[in-house]
């Protein structure tokens, strides 16, 4: 029985393999790399996009519930009354935008703003090529810089943005690239070093072995994950809040805001180019979540020992975690309104920067206990040196926020 | 030469020639970006993978917004249509001088000729402590000087605040 799981488990790689060994033998060597490579990227450029696909009809339908509506819902099967609860429309909506025409205004940079979505979504996509997907599933195994190479390339979209802004000759556009530039690289710090406490503790940045440091047990069953330590555990949320700032989501999508300045720095894009734009944005949220999860969910690993769940297949767990931190940011956006510019910057570097930072000496502190003090004992005086300037920040910022005082940004 | 290191050269030099050749000054500074990361891809064609990323991380994701936001903030970014007025022949010959110069204090210095030293795993530790131990007094001074940097910032922004009032 376990044996079958294993093997399902494998089954991705087993099935790369099986291709491999259909070349002719007599391939040369570089054909050979070249078709490994091609096909450890389908896999990728086929899941991902279509999670992106079903996350729009998904999105779309659980902000009309939250509206009280009732969302797309029309759209199945052609010329019949089949109707898939309207899971057709990213079809739809993929062939509205294939046939759009491409407008490009008389003004723009007509270079930098056709070079602008590509220069977005190719840094994106190489941000997949490091997570680990599952069991001896990573396409770029890089043992001593992986996670430097994900925020390296994460960091070269911030340009591509600006690109796009600057190019299209309109002020809107430049606005909202100005907003996003800034935000981006408020946000980029508490991004960094919430995940830096990560490596403090594992001494490594390979994601890989992130994700094998956190398959020990604790009592028999519970998986020690990074989010059950209480370092971990705030680091986590930072995480997160940052990567919604990354990744433009509400309440920090300041830089799109369809009603203030229509869509920030994509205004001037429409067609296929456009639907590039909201590609990349998407997948780059997507790998967000993913680096999350691996650094402290587990990654591929199931919450607890147990035999039922470690049947289910390791890509199955992180598909699994993936999708519900999509369905988190559905809900947020559904629920949280959008920031002022200057609250946005002020809770960057007056709330998020003093957490990371405070959060880098707990785990610090953690790590240099371990043998003094009991589990017990490490555990509530950690998590206690964390939510006290956790409620001193947050009471410092109510205060600030009674007192209504518009500055415009 | 390797055809990979062939491409990379190419894309760098030519990069860099546009970086200081083309009208507007956003487009220089977009090639310079392309510099920068054909540099990144010379260091990871040498296996310096750490000092590679960084480069791409500190110089393509914020050095290059740097330059953009300076550009941006401080001149039009209209092309002029006038041609270049200043004769580049000294420039050039400044150029070469300079290159020569560095290229023979290379080739006499006995680095060239010291046998590479074995590839060790460069883990986060040891670079830790090699940062804290060997080559802690270049990293003090240069926290020392982006300190200085910061509140310099911090003071012309203050005064521009006062200012306004």
């Amino acid at each position: 029985m376990a044996e079958l799981f294993a093997k399902l488990d494998a089954l991705p790689v087993t099935l790369k393999h099986l291709l491999m060994g259909l070349l002719p033998g007599a391939t040369p060597e570089w054909l050979v790399s070249v078709v490994s490579a091609v096909l450890t990227i389908t896999p990728i450029l086929a899941v991902f996009p279509l999670m992106f696909a079903l996350t729009t009809v998904i999105e779309r339908k659980g902000l009309g519930r939250i509206q009280n509506r009732i969302g797309p819902n029309r759209v199945g099967i052609p010329l019949t009354d089949i109707r898939l609860y309207g899971f057709g429309q990213f079809i739809a909506d993929g062939i509205k935008s294939l046939i759009k025409e491409d407008v490009v205004p008389r003004a723009a940079d007509k270079v930098v703003h056709f070079l602008a979505p590509i220069a977005l979504l190719i840094p994106v996509l190489l941000t997949y090529s490091v997570l680990p997907f599952g069991k001896s599933m990573v396409p770029l195994d890089l043992p001593q810089t992986g996670l430097l190479f994900f925020f390296a390339v994460g960091a070269s979209t911030e340009l591509s943005v600006f690109m796009a802004g600057w190019s299209s000759r309109n002020k809107y556009s430049l606005l909202g690239a100005m907003r996003a530039i800034a935000q981006m690289v408020s946000y980029e710090i508490p991004l960094i070093l919430s995940s830096l406490t990560v490596v403090m503790i594992t001494g490594t940045l390979s994601l890989t072995a992130i994700v094998q440091s956190q398959s020990g047990v604790h009592f028999g069953f519970l998986h020690n994950w990074h989010l059950f330590t209480p370092w971990g555990l705030v680091g986590f949320f930072l995480f997160l809040t940052a990567a919604a700032a990354e990744a433009n989501r509400t309440p920090f999508d300041l830089p799109e805001a369809e009603s203030e300045i229509i869509a920030g720095y994509f205004t001037e894009y429409s067609g296929f180019k456009f639907a590039i734009f909201f590609l990349a944005e998407y997948l780059g949220l997507f790998a967000m979540c993913g680096l999350g999860i691996t650094l402290f969910l587990g990654g591929w690993l199931p919450p607890l020992n147990i035999a039922p769940l470690t049947w289910i297949p390791s890509w199955c767990w992180f598909l699994g975690k993936l999708s519900a931190l999509i369905v988190l940011f559905i809900w947020l956006r559904g629920t949280l309104p959008r920031l002022r510019t200057d609250q946005l910057m002020a809770f960057a570097w007056k709330f998020l920067l003093p957490m990371t930072l405070i959060n880098l000496v707990v785990a610090a502190l953690w790590y240099l206990l371990r043998d003094s003090l009991p589990l017990y004992a490490r555990w509530p005086l950690c998590f206690a040196m964390l939510a006290v300037p956790y409620w001193l920040l947050g009471r410092g910022f109510e205060a600030k926020f009674t007192k209504r005082e518009y500055r415009y940004a | 030469m390797t055809l990979p290191f062939a491409i990379i050269a190419g894309l760098t030099v030519g990069s860099a020639i546009a970086a200081m050749s083309l009208r507007n000054l956003v487009h220089c500074a977009l090639s310079l970006v392309l510099t920068f990361a054909g540099l990144a891809g010379l260091y990871l064609q040498l296996n310096a993978e750490f000092v590679g990323f960084t480069q791409i991380l500190v110089y393509v994701g914020a050095v290059s917004i740097l330059i953009v936001f300076a550009i941006l903030l401080t001149r039009s970014t209209e092309p002029k249509d006038e041609p270049a007025t200043v004769t580049p022949w000294i420039g050039i010959a400044v150029a070469i001088s300079a290159f020569l110069t560095m290229a023979l204090a290379v080739l006499a210095s006995p680095v060239g000729k010291r046998a590479a030293s074995p590839m060790g795993e460069v883990s986060v530790k040891t670079l830790g402590q090699k940062l804290m131990t060997d080559y802690v007094l270049p990293l003090e001074v240069m926290a020392l000087l982006l300190t200085a940097a910061m509140l310099g910032a911090v003071i012309i922004a203050m005064k521009d605040k006062e200012g306004s009032r």
